[in-house]
C-alpha cells in the first residue's frame, strides 16, 4: 500500500542515523566491552584479546571505579533534593497571586539553564576561588574563614552540587509551575471555608496533587544527574584526590584519555544499568504510591 | 483550507523540501568540504603551551625562506597535549609534524606513528649528532631507531626569593635536602598566615618525578614489567616529598587553583618554586622591574649536595601518515638552526640543545640560565616504555594522597607498584608472547 | 498572615532568587572589561576601574575566537537544520501514519531514550574513523541528525492534526509527501520553532562529543575552546570572562527573543504521553 510505504520513506532518515550512529554503537559496545582493546590494538588488531567479562570483573576491584560511583551517588543523593526543593520553593513563589512582574522573574530564575556549563563553570571557578573568589571574600566579611572550595576533598562536590543546583533549578521550576496551574482553584476555595491554613493547604492540596509532577521531575533529574561529566571537567578535572571523578569522567580518562576503550565500554555499560536500575526502582514506588486512578505512563 | 493551492507553487515548495531532504542524505560527504583539499605543501605543526605561542613569531621567517611551503600551527595546551596525540593517532588525524614531549616517544613509536629520522639526519648539513647533548639525544633513540629531534632541553629547578632567603639568614640558596629542610622550616618560622615556603602543585608529578631521579634505583624493573616504587631510594624521595606538605611548608593546591603563580611568588607567598626554565621569560614578563632582582634560579638540591634532575624537554618528530614528510624535515632543520635556537631561546626562555647554540647570544651571559646550564650537566631519562605517562600520572595521584595525610608512605609506594603493575599487565603479555611493544 | 507582610516576603524572596541567578552572570560580564590582572586583587573588585575591550581584542586577535564562534554557528546551524528534517518526517509518521509495527517501533524507541548517549560514544569514534570523519564538522554534526526526544516531541504534538484534513487531500489525489509539505507542515509551524531552538541550543552547548571527535582546533566550538583556554590560561581569569561573555551571550539571546517556544516545548517534551 502506497500510504505504508510513505510512512517507511518518512521514517528512513531519522531511522537510518538513530540506527547507525546509536542503535549499533550500542551494540558494538557490549562486544567492545568483553575485549582488552587498548592503544596496542588499535596500532595492530593482532594485538587484540577476547577476555570475557574480566573488564567487569576487574572494575568491580578497582577502588577508582567504587569512588567513582560513590562520588556521583553523593552528587545524585544531595543534589537531586537540592535542585528539586529550589525548583519547587521558585514555582511556588512564582504561582503565588502575590508575586509581581511574574514574566521577568520567570526569565531570570531560568536564564541559567540555557547557558553553556563550560563557560559558566568556568565563572564559578573563579567566583569560588580560595584567595580572590568573591564567595571567601564575602564569607570572610561575617567572619568566616576561608575555605579551599575546589581544592579541599571535602569541599570540592559541595561545590560541584551547588553549580548545579544553581544551574538546572529552572528547569524544574517550570514543569513543577504547569503542575501547579493544573490544580483547579476551587480545592483552595473550598479549604479557605474550611478554614485550613495556607501550611495545610499545602500539605493536603499542592503536594499530593503534584505528586505525579514530582515522580517525573525527580525521574528526569536522577537520570541526568548520573551523567555527570562536565562540571567536572572544567572546574577541578576531577580532582582534588580524585574526589570529584564521576563515573562518566571515569569512562572517559579510561577510554579517550588512555584509550582502553574494552574498560571504557564496561564502565559504560555499568552506569547504564545502574541508571536503569535506579529509574525502575523510582518508577516502582511512584505507582505503588499513587491512587488508583492515576496516570499510567 | 490550503489544501486547495493553486498548481503553480507546489513545485517550489516541493523543491525547497527535496533540497532539505538532498543536504540530508549528502552529509556524509560533508566530510570532503570541511576538509580543505590538501595544498601541494601546507604542512600542520602541533605544537604546546608557550612554545606554541613563540614558535608562531619563528615561522613567518621559515616561510619567507621556502615559498612553496605553507605552516598552519596549531597550540594545544601541555595539559591536553598527550590526550590530544593520542586522540589524532587513533581518529588518524596526525599532523605532520609536532612537538612532542620526549617522554612521550617511546609511546608514540610502539604505536607505529613516527617515522624514522636517521636517513634525513644522514644527509642533513643542519642537524649533526655530534652537536647535541648526549644524554638528550639518547632519549629519542629508541631501540636503536632514532625518532625525534631535539628541540629544547628542560629540566625542573628551584626559582626563588633571594630577599626573603636573605631575611631568613641564608646568602645562598640550598645544596641538599638538609640545607634545603633547614631553610624551609627558617622561612615557615617567620611566615604570615596565608604564606608558604614553596610551591609544589599537587597535581604536577615532575616534582616528585625530579626527586625520585636523584636516587640510584631505577623506577621499574625486570626490562619495564613491572614497577620499582617500594624501592628504599623511591620511598625516600616520597618522603621527603611529604614531609614538605605535613609540615605545611607548602599549600595543599593543584595548579587549577593556582590563578598565577608568578605574581603570588612576587607577593612573597611562596619563596621557592620548583618549576621548569619557561618560568624565567614568565617571571620576567610578569613582575614589575623593581622586583626583578629579587628572585633567582638555583639547581635542584640533592639527597646529599647538588642531585640529578629530569631530561626532559621536547622533540620535533615526523608523522608516518604526514605526505609532505621532506617539507617536513626542512621545517625541522630550520628550526635547528643555532641562530633560530637562539631566538627560540629568546622568546619563551626555552634551552637549545646543541652546544653550539649556546656559544651566543644572551644564553652565554645570563646568570639566571647558568643553574639550568648547571643541572643539564646531570640529567636523567625517565623509563622508554610506552606506558610511562600513565605510570607516572598514577604515581603522582597516589603521592597527593599521601601528601593530603591519607595513606603513609609505605602504603602510598605499595599502591604506586599495585597500579604500575596492573599497567604493565599488557606490555608483560605482549613481551612474554614476543611481539615486542613494536608491532 | 498580613497579606501586605506576605507581599513583600514573597517578592523579596524572589528578588533574592533572581539575584542569585544572575549575580554571577553580571559578574562574568564585568570582570571581561578589566585590566589583565585587575580582579586578582583584595577586595575582589565588582567594577572595572577603567573598562577596556583589551580582552575581546585579544581573543579575537591571537585566540582565534572568531573562528570558534563560526565554528559552534556552522555547527549548530547544521545539526538544527538537518534534525528538524528528520526530527518532523518521523515524528508526523508516527503519529499520522498508519503502518505495521508502528506502536512497537514507536515503544522501543522510546525504550532507547533510557541507554545514555555515552555507552555509544567509544564505538561511534572507531566508526567515524573507519568511515574518515572524526577530527571534521561532519563528526560532529552526523550522529546529531535526528534524535528520539525530537521525534517524541514531533509526535505529541502532530497528533493534534485533524485526520479529516489529510483524508480530504488524500480523496483529492495529493500524494504523502505532497500532503506533508502543504498541510501539515504549516500546521507544524509552533512545535518547529521549538525544536529548532532545542536543537540548537544543545548543539551549542555540547561538550562531550565535539571534545572526543574534534582533534584538531581548527574545528573546535566554543566550549571546546573555551575549556582548553581554561587550562593554559588559568591566571587570565578577565580573558576567560570575556571568553565565557561570547560563548553565552548568542544562546542567552535567542533564549530571550524566542522563549515562549522553549518553554513551551520543555513542558511538550516532559509531560508523559
Amino acid at each position: 500500500m502506497n500510504r505504508q510505504r510513505a510512512a517507511w520513506l518518512f521514517l528512513a532518515p531519522a531511522l537510518l542515523v538513530l540506527g547507525v550512529f546509536f542503535i549499533l554503537p550500542v551494540i558494538a559496545a557490549l562486544g567492545l566491552s568483553l575485549t582488552d582493546y587498548d592503544l596496542y590494538a588499535l596500532a595492530d588488531i593482532h594485538n587484540l584479546r577476547f577476555v570475557g567479562l574480566h573488564n567487569y570483573w576487574a572494575l568491580l576491584h578497582r577502588p577508582l571505579f567504587w569512588s567513582a560511583l560513590g562520588n556521583t551517588f553523593y552528587f545524585v543523593a544531595v543534589g537531586v533534593p537540592l535542585s528539586i526543593a529550589a525548583s519547587l520553593v521558585a514555582a511556588l513563589l512564582l504561582n503565588s497571586p502575590l508575586a509581581r512582574i511574574r514574566p521577568f522573574f520567570r526569565t531570570v530564575l531560568f536564564a541559567p539553564v540555557v547557558t553553556t556549563v563550560v563557560a559558566v563553570a568556568v565563572i564559578w571557578r573563579y567566583l569560588f576561588n580560595t584567595r580572590y573568589g568573591l564567595v571567601n571574600y564575602g564569607l570572610a566579611e561575617i567572619g568566616i574563614h576561608p575555605i579551599d572550595w575546589l581544592g579541599d576533598p571535602h569541599w570540592a562536590m559541595p561545590t560541584i552540587i551547588a553549580f548545579a543546583v544553581w544551574k538546572n533549578f529552572g528547569y524544574n521550576m517550570i514543569i513543577i509551575m504547569a503542575g501547579l496551574q493544573a490544580i483547579p482553584p476551587d480545592l483552595y476555595e473550598a479549604a479557605r471555608i474550611d478554614g485550613a491554613s495556607a501550611p495545610r493547604q499545602f500539605w493536603h492540596i499542592t503536594l499530593p496533587l503534584l505528586r505525579p509532577t514530582m515522580m517525573l521531575v525527580v525521574i528526569l533529574t536522577v537520570a541526568g544527574y548520573f551523567q555527570l561529566f562536565a562540571e567536572p571537567y572544567v572546574m577541578t578535572e576531577g580532582g582534588p584526590l580524585q574526589s570529584t571523578v564521576s563515573v562518566l569522567y571515569l569512562m572517559y580518562q579510561d577510554g579517550f584519555k588512555w584509550w582502553n576503550l574494552g574498560t571504557a565500554s564496561a564502565v559504560a555499560f555499568m552506569l547504564f544499568l545502574i541508571i536503569f536500575a535506579v529509574t525502575t526502582l523510582l518508577l516502582r514506588l511512584a505507582r505503588r504510591g499513587e491512587h488508583p486512578a492515576g496516570k499510567r505512563t | 483550507m490550503n489544501r486547495r493551492r493553486s498548481p503553480a507553487d507546489r513545485p517550489s515548495r516541493l523543491r525547497r523540501w527535496w533540497l532539505v531532504l538532498l543536504l540530508a542524505g549528502t552529509c556524509g560527504g560533508l566530510s570532503a568540504c570541511s576538509h580543505p583539499t590538501p595544498d601541494r605543501h601546507t604542512l600542520t605543526f602541533w605544537a604546546m603551551g608557550n612554545e606554541g605561542e613563540a614558535v608562531a613569531q619563528l615561522i613567518p621567517g621559515f616561510e619567507h625562506a621556502h615559498p612553496d611551503i605553507h605552516v598552519t600551527l596549531q597550540q594545544l595546551p601541555w595539559k591536553e597535549a598527550h590526550q590530544k596525540l593520542l586522540t589524532a593517532y587513533a581518529g588518524d588525524t596526525t599532523p605532520d609534524i609536532a612537538q612532542l614531549g620526549n617522554t612521550w616517544i617511546a609511546e608514540l613509536a610502539a604505536l607505529h606513528a613516527l617515522r624514522p629520522l636517521q636517513p634525513y639526519v644522514a644527509h642533513s648539513r643542519v642537524v649533526q649528532p655530534d652537536d647535541y647533548f648526549t644524554g638528550i639525544w639518547a632519549t629519542n633513540r629508541i631501540d636503536g631507531i632514532l625518532y625525534g629531534i631535539p628541540w629544547y632541553v628542560d629540566t625542573r629547578l628551584l626559582f626563588y626569593r633571594k630577599d626573603l632567603l636573605k631575611a631568613a639568614g641564608f646568602d645562598v640558596p640550598p645544596r641538599s635536602w638538609a640545607e634545603w629542610s633547614r631553610q624551609m622550616a627558617a622561612l615557615k618560622a617567620r611566615d604570615t598566615p596565608g604564606h608558604f615556603p614553596i610551591l609544589l602543585p599537587t597535581n604536577e608529578f615532575e616534582q616528585l618525578l625530579s626527586l625520585a631521579l636523584q636516587q640510584d634505583a631505577p623506577l621499574l624493573r625486570d626490562g619495564g614489567r613491572y614497577g620499582n616504587f617500594e624501592s628504599p631510594g623511591f620511598k625516600r624521595a616520597l618522603a621527603f616529598y611529604v614531609g614538605i606538605f605535613r609540615q605545611r611548608e607548602a599549600p595543599l593546591l593543584s595548579n587549577t587553583e593556582v590563578a598565577n603563580p608568578w605574581l603570588e611568588v612576587g607577593r612573597g607567598v611562596y619563596a621557592f618554586y620548583l618549576s621548569g626554565p619557561w618560568n624565567i621569560g614568565e617571571f620576567r614578563r610578569r613582575l614589575p622591574a623593581a622586583q626583578q632582582g629579587d628572585w633567582s634560579t638555583a639547581p635542584l638540591p640533592g639527597p646529599d649536595g647538588p642531585g640529578a634532575g629530569i631530561a626532559s624537554g621536547s622533540s620535533l618528530v615526523i608523522f608516518r601518515r604526514s605526505r609532505h614528510q621532506a617539507q617536513a624535515w626542512q621545517l625541522i632543520e630550520y628550526l635547528s638552526l643555532p641562530a633560530v635556537q637562539r631566538k627560540f631561546y629568546e622568546l619563551v626562555g626555552d634551552m637549545p640543545p646543541r652546544r653550539s647554540s649556546w656559544q651566543g647570544g644572551t644564553l652565554r651571559s645570563d646568570p639566571d640560565v647558568q643553574a639550568f646550564r648547571e643541572q643539564l650537566e646531570r640529567v636523567r631519562p625517565t623509563p622508554a616504555v610506552p606506558e610511562w605517562e600513565r605510570i607516572v600520572t598514577g604515581m603522582q595521584l597516589v603521592a597527593a594522597r599521601a601528601a593530603h595525610g591519607e595513606l603513609t608512605v609505605d602504603q602510598a609506594a605499595a599502591e604506586i607498584d599495585r597500579r604500575a603493575d596492573a599497567i604493565l599487565a599488557k606490555r608483560r603479555w605482549m613481551l612474554d608472547h614476543h611481539r615486542g611493544p613494536q608491532p | 498572615m498580613n497579606p501586605r507582610l506576605a507581599k513583600v516576603l514573597i517578592n523579596g524572596s524572589l528578588s533574592a532568587l533572581a539575584a542569585a541567578a544572575l549575580l554571577p552572570l553580571l559578574w562574568m560580564l564585568s570582570v571581561s572589561f578589566m585590566a589583565p590582572g585587575e580582579a586578582s586583587a583584595l577586595p575582589p573588585p565588582l567594577l572595572p576601574a577603567h573598562a577596556t575591550l583589551h580582552n575581546y581584542r585579544e581573543l579575537f586577535a591571537h585566540a582565534g575566537m572568531g573562528r570558534y564562534l563560526l565554528n559552534s554557528l556552522l555547527i549548530s546551524s547544521a545539526i538544527t537544520a538537518l534534525a528538524l528534517a528528520s526530527n518532523l518526517m518521523a515524528g508526523y509518521a508516527f503519529a499520522k501514519l498508519r503502518f505495521a509495527g508502528r506502536e512497537r517501533l514507536f515503544q522501543a524507541l522510546i525504550g532507547a531514550l533510557v541507554i545514555p548517549a555515552q555507552v555509544a560514544m567509544l564505538p561511534l569514534f572507531l566508526l567515524l574513523k573507519t568511515i574518515g570523519l572524526v577530527n571534521s564538522y561532519a563528526g560532529v554534526i552526523v550522529p546529531g541528525m535526528a534524535t528520539i526526544f525530537g521525534i517524541y516531541l514531533v509526535r505529541q504534538y502532530a497528533r493534534g492534526v485533524p485526520d479529516e484534513l489529510l483524508e480530504a487531500a488524500r480523496i483529492d489525489g495529493a500524494s504523502e509527501l505532497r500532503i506533508f509539505g502543504q498541510i501539515v507542515l504549516p500546521l507544524l509551524k509552533p512545535i518547529m520553532v521549538t525544536l529548532a531552538i532545542f536543537t540548537f541550543l544543545a548543539a551549542w552547548n555540547d561538550f562531550m562529543w565535539p571534545l572526543i571527535v574534534l582533534t584538531g582546533q581548527e574545528h573546535y566550538t566554543l566550549p571546546l575552546a573555551l575549556a582548553s583556554l581554561a587550562r593554559d590560561h588559568v591566571q587570565d581569569s578577565e580573558l576567560m570572562m570575556a571568553g565565557s561573555v561570547v560563548t553565552v551571550l548568542p544562546v542567552l539571546l535567542l533564549f530571550l527573543a524566542l522563549q515562549r517556544y522553549y518553554l513551551q516545548g520543555l513542558l511538550l517534551g516532559s509531560v508523559k504521553g
